[in-house]
């Protein structure tokens, strides 16, 4: 295995979903490449902070918002009654 | 405690459900003000844009409101809502005109002949390190990369590491194959990681 394959590799390797030949190949790549090693854990990282945008905080819905969506909700397209 | 509670949860969902159902009104309102602040968070990190999030969001609880009689109770309103909300976005999101955008393959690692990096990786700063960095900065900076992003790969990106979608849905949402959806998100986090890179290198930020 080369640093390009297992580049290829690394999301089904994080999700576990190599192989376990495949994954003992790739495991023997990493031991003997630290450049790989540095690309998979700043892979990781790159995972994890994105991640981490989800924890932005919100507010609540502007009260302009609550009354738009609640008047859109007695317009009913489509129904005559 | 957490039982306990995620017991009560779950029961008065169901009663909120049921008013729903029965037409009301309050019901609603108290849908959309404990539900909407999150729904409007999740249509503004899609679309980086007010009006179109505020959009999305209302055309959102439109949709919620005409299919409640449809919800089933296995799955968390919340989580219900949260789909819908992603599925109003992603909408909106395929009738705007593209900007200018760098070509996937700029940001995709380089790889001599033989496959060795062109490039070495260098080492990353580390969890600890990272998280003794200011959580609000970090965010914006990650943000700021991602909105680099082409926007195929920003929105497989957005569904399945921020919003929390698995690979089956969001291969779905976006009308492509289950291990489409998985190569495309590899080369997000590919390219995410090159944007990333000059910011994170161990010897301080950039």
């Amino acid at each position: 295995m080369n640093c390009r394959e297992c580049t290829d590799f690394l999301i089904d390797y994080l999700n576990g979903d190599l192989p376990a030949a495949q994954q003992r190949v790739f495991e023997g790549h990493l031991q003997l490449c630290p450049p790989c090693l540095a690309y998979l854990e700043s892979y990781r990282t790159t995972c994890n902070l994105a991640e981490k945008v989800r924890e932005e905080p919100h507010e609540p819905l502007p009260e302009a918002m609550v009354a738009a969506i609640l008047a859109a909700r007695a317009v009913k397209p489509g129904k005559t009654d | 405690m957490a039982d306990a509670e995620s017991t009560n949860g779950a029961a008065s969902e169901t009663a909120l459900v049921a008013r729903l159902r029965a037409g009301d009104e309050t019901a609603y309102a108290e849908l959309v003000r404990t539900q909407g602040g999150r729904m409007l968070a999740v249509a503004r990190r899609l679309l980086r844009n007010e009006d179109d999030a505020a959009d999305a969001v209302q055309e959102a609880f439109v949709s919620a409101f005409r299919a409640i009689a449809s919800f089933e109770g296995g799955a968390r309103l919340s989580t219900w809502l949260h789909r819908i909300v992603v599925n109003a976005a992603l909408m909106k999101l395929r009738t705007r005109s593209r900007r200018p955008e760098v070509s996937i393959e700029e940001l995709l690692p380089k790889f001599f002949e033989d496959g060795h990096h062109v490039d070495e990786p260098a080492e990353w700063r580390s969890p600890a390190q990272l998280d003794a960095l200011e959580r609000q900065e970090t965010r914006q900076l990650v943000r700021e990369q991602i909105d680099q992003l082409p926007a195929d790969y920003r929105t497989v990106l957005m569904l399945r590491d921020i919003e929390g979608l698995d690979t089956k849905e969001t291969a779905e949402l976006l009308g492509v194959t289950p291990n489409a959806a998985k190569i495309r998100l590899h080369r997000a986090r590919l390219a995410l990681r090159t944007l990333l890179d000059p910011h994170m290198r161990s010897r301080g930020v950039a």
